[in-house]
């Protein structure tokens, strides 16, 4: 039997506001545990939660990026479970009118093709805190740090067919969430996580199988690999004559494979219920008018306009889009130098080695903008050629120094070309004298032997001079003489 | 001094220099050492803490920055959060529990200058309408010791009535102040849903607590509940009043203005006791003495406001009540063997048994396949009975009614708690629409004290302050004492 399998995704993005959603607590990451809860976030009696207007105001962000309704009159709800990194013995969530209604993202495939995902909504809720089953000799230790934080969940429909287009809308999701500026999307920090729901059926049919759902997956690798094999397995049970169960699974990245977390033949009763310490949250037109007026150019607007306006190729527009930190400093390289393929190149080429060699964030980046694009200008003006830019990019790379200028290391390593072409052809013709047998074999017609003669130039200028120009020059005195 | 002296009365002393105001808190302090073991009115007496807070508002009053306040005695039911003190909301659940923050209406009161003398006993985690619930043990009624004082803020009413403080803080979430004032002769007013900050008071159900001042007259109330109300940005629910809405509420309540009172036919249809019915009408023959009109009027979803309350309140403390899980804070059960026992244990044993009931049945009524036949359609009766108040108001400056159906009764004589809920039956209906309700001594039944409540739209508070005050300048109801021990 053919099978085809059916893929939803539930995406936790959390968002980058100062402090938590409904305390004052900040949001940092990596404080020694528990240092970062406040008496609400403890759930101490008597402590009322206020909701973070910044969370509001990313989530109709992504609301909007996304073309989705915004729920003019949206209610939080509590949801009811017991356990210990939850301290309040619910969450506050939404459940039945979530800020985010209907909306879409149109997935680009691998064939360059484009696909419509439809997002069925997405809703405010707060993280729980951090269970330390390790270190702790039979017990378990609560980190209540990230209890509170704000996450905005979002809730694809089955659209998506496999493993490899989960992961490209994994992706989608978390370079649109970057451009948008609500999450920083640390994927090794928790910030963005997602929940597979995974069904096989036979093709042709129309019915969704019994599905089962995949926890915290948090890398685009693992995801894809989890679905895998995921959708391998209850293949393997239908075709053996088994059913699939309903049940929560957990991917475990070291064996590769995913295993039984609980089954839910009894759905959860989370008893949800509106939460009376909170009001419905009221946003109005104009509200969602000033989001929208303020939006950032969203990626795939991005990458028709490099496409376009600047020529650069399907690839390098791609590239060049994934991450906003990556578009920006490409815009600040383009705008200090004005060559949009020698700055894509550079960015492309050099700059990304050099982060991925130091391990940096292209945030981080050793050499500023102003610096490259300053050094691309001087490539393109004929001032120093390729090779010596490379080792000047090297150079102001190493030093770090945002001060230190391209033309102050030309002119202290007297790096500048010999451009003068007077200077140049006394050289050359110094060269050829110097060399009279291979001289004798290139004017015989062994073309190879001119290489040499450039090489003996280059070598005599300590790499200073244009090497088109010398062969220009190179050619004339074998011409001359 | 006089023990059972007016808020008034006490700042007219400290003022004239008659007495400081560390004399005044060590007079309450003696009282209530020699006397409280009669009433078990208090849990904890904070008597060093207020000696130093009464230095500091003499010295107050000395510098002429007081304000009418200053260097008054209060005491807190101990569902308030106080810091560094502990607050117990009489559970042994929070026996341990000291709160690193004050509740907003704790601080309010203090930043006015008044002296805290201590925490008062309650209702476990204010789920009783008798002060039997305690962990800490029943609170006596001083009108007759082998009475219960009315609940949940039996604590407070009785240390009023006992003279041990001349004003107490309360909290109501269907009847809790105003049924303990009634049934101990004192004065309380449940604010309008949102008008007092509920950051810092431990909750019960988060869509009906309010806190609220009890007090001997409605004067003292009045300054009281001034101090306590006003926008809290902690608390989501606060409602924010601007300078107009003040000045309407404040223009409604000129005195010697002629109210239409409206008297709700479900209300006094169901009592009983016509000796205690005849009371109601001596208060109503003094209202018309001062120029009012009375008039029937019908709140005809009424009897469906115990059973709604008791479904709405249960679901919202079933989950309130979620985070006394022993693993933070609070009562932990002695070696535990695993996360399940933990909660088993330390739940079991740290809560009573009228929480754990209505943490049972709120939780039974939220579930899935219960929660449309129990919590929704409370809501929808909950929204009806809101309505009959709106419309009531159409034609009514006011509402007077009975607070409670009876007077106190004794100890230990209501044991079926369906029953113990109907003493609620004249309350809850106020809660569920957030309206205010004043409770008014207005008479005796048997010698035991018998209150009256008047209930007004939202915000009506100055106007239902200024008939309860002029109804208790034509009256002496609220200065009857009775007999206390030395």
């Amino acid at each position: 039997m053919q099978w085809e399998s059916v893929i939803g995704l539930e995406i936790h993005v959390q968002l980058a506001t100062r402090s938590k959603i409904f305390s004052g607590a900040t949001t940092a990451f990596g404080a020694a545990p528990n240092t970062q809860a406040c008496g609400l976030d403890i759930a101490l009696p008597g402590t009322l939660p206020v909701l973070n207007e910044a969370a509001v105001r990313m989530a109709v962000t992504f609301g909007v990026a996304i073309g989705a309704d915004i729920s003019a009159r949206c209610v939080f709800d509590r949801k009811n479970y017991f356990y210990p990194d939850l301290p309040k013995g619910y969450q506050i969530s939404q459940f039945e009118r979530p800020i985010v209604g209907t909306g879409r993202i149109d997935l680009r495939l691998d064939d360059g093709a484009t696909r419509t995902i439809r997002i069925t909504r997405a809703h405010l809720e707060e993280d729980a805190g951090k269970s330390l089953h390790e270190d702790f000799a039979g017990m378990t230790g609560i980190d209540l740090n990230r209890a509170g934080m704000p996450l905005l969940e979002i809730v694809s429909e089955p659209d998506l067919h496999n493993a490899k287009e989960a992961a490209a809308y994994f992706r989608q999701m978390h370079t649109l969430v970057r451009y948008l500026g609500i999450c920083d999307g640390n994927l090794n920090e928790g910030s963005m996580r997602c929940d597979a729901n995974v069904s096989v059926r036979p093709i042709g049919t129309t019915t969704l199988g019994e599905r089962t759902e995949i926890k915290n997956l948090n890398s685009f690798r693992f995801l894809e690999r989890a679905i895998d094999y995921e959708i391998a397995r209850q293949i393997e049970v239908l075709e053996t004559g088994g059913r699939i169960r309903r049940e929560t699974r957990l991917y475990d990245s070291d064996r590769d494979e995913t295993r039984t977390m609980r089954t839910k033949e009894l759905s959860d009763d989370y008893r949800y219920f509106p939460e009376p310490d909170l009001l419905p949250v009221v946003i109005d037109q104009e509200f969602i008018a000033t989001v929208r007026s303020s939006l950032p150019e969203l990626p795939h607007q991005k990458r028709t306009r490099y496409i376009g306006a600047l020529g650069l190729s399907d690839y390098a527009a791609t590239w060049l889009t994934d991450d906003p930190s990556v578009a920006r400093f490409f815009e600040a390289v383009l705008a200090a130098c004005g060559e949009a393929k020698l700055a894509a190149n550079w960015v492309m080429g050099d700059w990304s080695a050099a982060l991925n060699r130091s391990e940096l964030h292209p945030d981080a980046s050793t050499i500023s903008a102003a610096q490259l694009g300053a050094l691309i200008e001087r490539v393109r003006a004929g001032t120093i050629n390729g090779k010596i830019a490379k080792t000047l990019f090297e150079s102001l790379w190493n030093a770090a120094d945002p001060n230190r200028t391209v033309d102050d290391l030309i002119r202290e390593q007297g790096l500048a070309q010999v451009a003068d072409t007077g200077e140049l052809a006394e050289l050359i013709r110094r060269v050829i004298a110097d060399n009279p047998e291979q001289a004798a074999q290139f004017r015989a017609g062994k073309e190879k032997v001119f290489g040499f003669f450039v090489g003996q130039i280059m070598k005599a200028t300590q790499g200073r001079a244009d090497p088109l120009h010398v062969n220009t020059l190179l050619r004339e005195a074998f011409a001359a003489t | 001094m006089n023990p059972v002296a007016t808020l008034t009365d006490l700042a007219a002393g400290l003022t004239a220099g008659d007495f400081s105001s560390v004399e005044l808190i060590r007079y309450y302090l003696d009282r209530i050492e020699r006397l409280d073991a009669h009433y078990n009115s208090f849990i904890t007496v904070t008597g060093e803490l207020a000696l130093a807070q009464a230095a500091a508002a003499d010295a107050r009053l000395h510098a002429g920055n007081a304000t009418p306040l200053t260097g008054l005695p209060i005491a807190h039911k101990d569902i308030f959060c106080t810091r560094g003190v502990r607050t117990t909301c009489g559970s042994r659940m929070l026996d341990n529990f000291i709160a690193p923050y004050d509740a907003t209406a704790v601080a309010s009161l203090a930043t006015a200058g008044v002296v805290m003398l201590g925490k008062t006993n309650m209702d476990e985690f204010a789920m009783g309408s008798s002060c039997e619930t305690s962990f800490y043990g029943p609170v006596h009624n001083p009108w007759d010791t082998s009475r219960v004082p009315g609940g949940s803020s039996g604590g407070s009413a009785a240390a009023v009535a006992a003279g041990l403080t001349p004003a107490a803080t309360g909290t109501d979430t269907g009847g809790s102040i105003r049924q303990p004032a009634a049934l101990t002769g004192i004065c309380g007013l449940k604010p309008t849903y949102g008008a007092v900050s509920r950051y810092g008071m431990v909750a019960f159900a988060s869509s009906l607590d309010q806190g609220g001042p009890m007090a001997r007259s409605v004067a003292d109330i009045a300054l009281l509940f001034d101090a306590m109300a006003g926008f809290d940005a902690k608390d989501s629910t606060s409602a924010v009043r601007d300078a107009a809405d003040l000045a309407a509420a404040q223009g409604a309540a000129t005195s010697g203005q002629r109210l239409t009172i409206g008297l709700p036919k479900e209300y006094f249809g169901v009592l009983a006791d016509t000796a205690f019915a005849r009371v109601y009408d001596e208060a109503r023959r003094t209202l018309e003495a001062l120029g009012h009109r009375f008039v029937e009027v019908s709140l005809p979803h009424t009897p469906f406001a115990v059973p709604t309350y008791y479904v709405i309140a249960s679901a919202e403390a079933s989950t309130n009540l979620a985070r006394y899980d022993g693993v933070r804070y609070g009562y932990r059960c002695a070696a535990p063997t695993g996360l399940t026992d933990l909660y088993e244990r330390s739940r079991s044993e740290g809560f009573g048994r009228e929480v754990k009931r209505r943490i049972l049945t709120g939780t039974y009524a939220l579930s899935v396949g219960y929660f449309d036949a129990y919590y929704l359609k409370a809501q929808r009766v909950r929204r009806l009975i809101r309505d009959d108040f709106t419309k009531a108001f159409e034609t009514v400056d006011a509402l007077l009614a009975p607070t409670a159906p009876g007077t106190a009764f004794p100890i230990g004589q209501i044991s079926d708690p369906v029953e113990m809920y109907q003493q609620d039956v004249f309350t809850v209906p106020a809660s569920l629409a957030g309206i205010p309700a004043l409770a008014v001594p207005c008479g005796f039944h048997q010698g035991l004290p018998v209150g009256m409540q008047l209930m007004g739209a939202h915000f009506n508070e100055p106007r239902l302050l200024a008939l309860g005050g002029a109804f208790q300048r034509a009256t002496d109801w609220h200065l009857r004492t009775p007999n206390l021990p030395g």
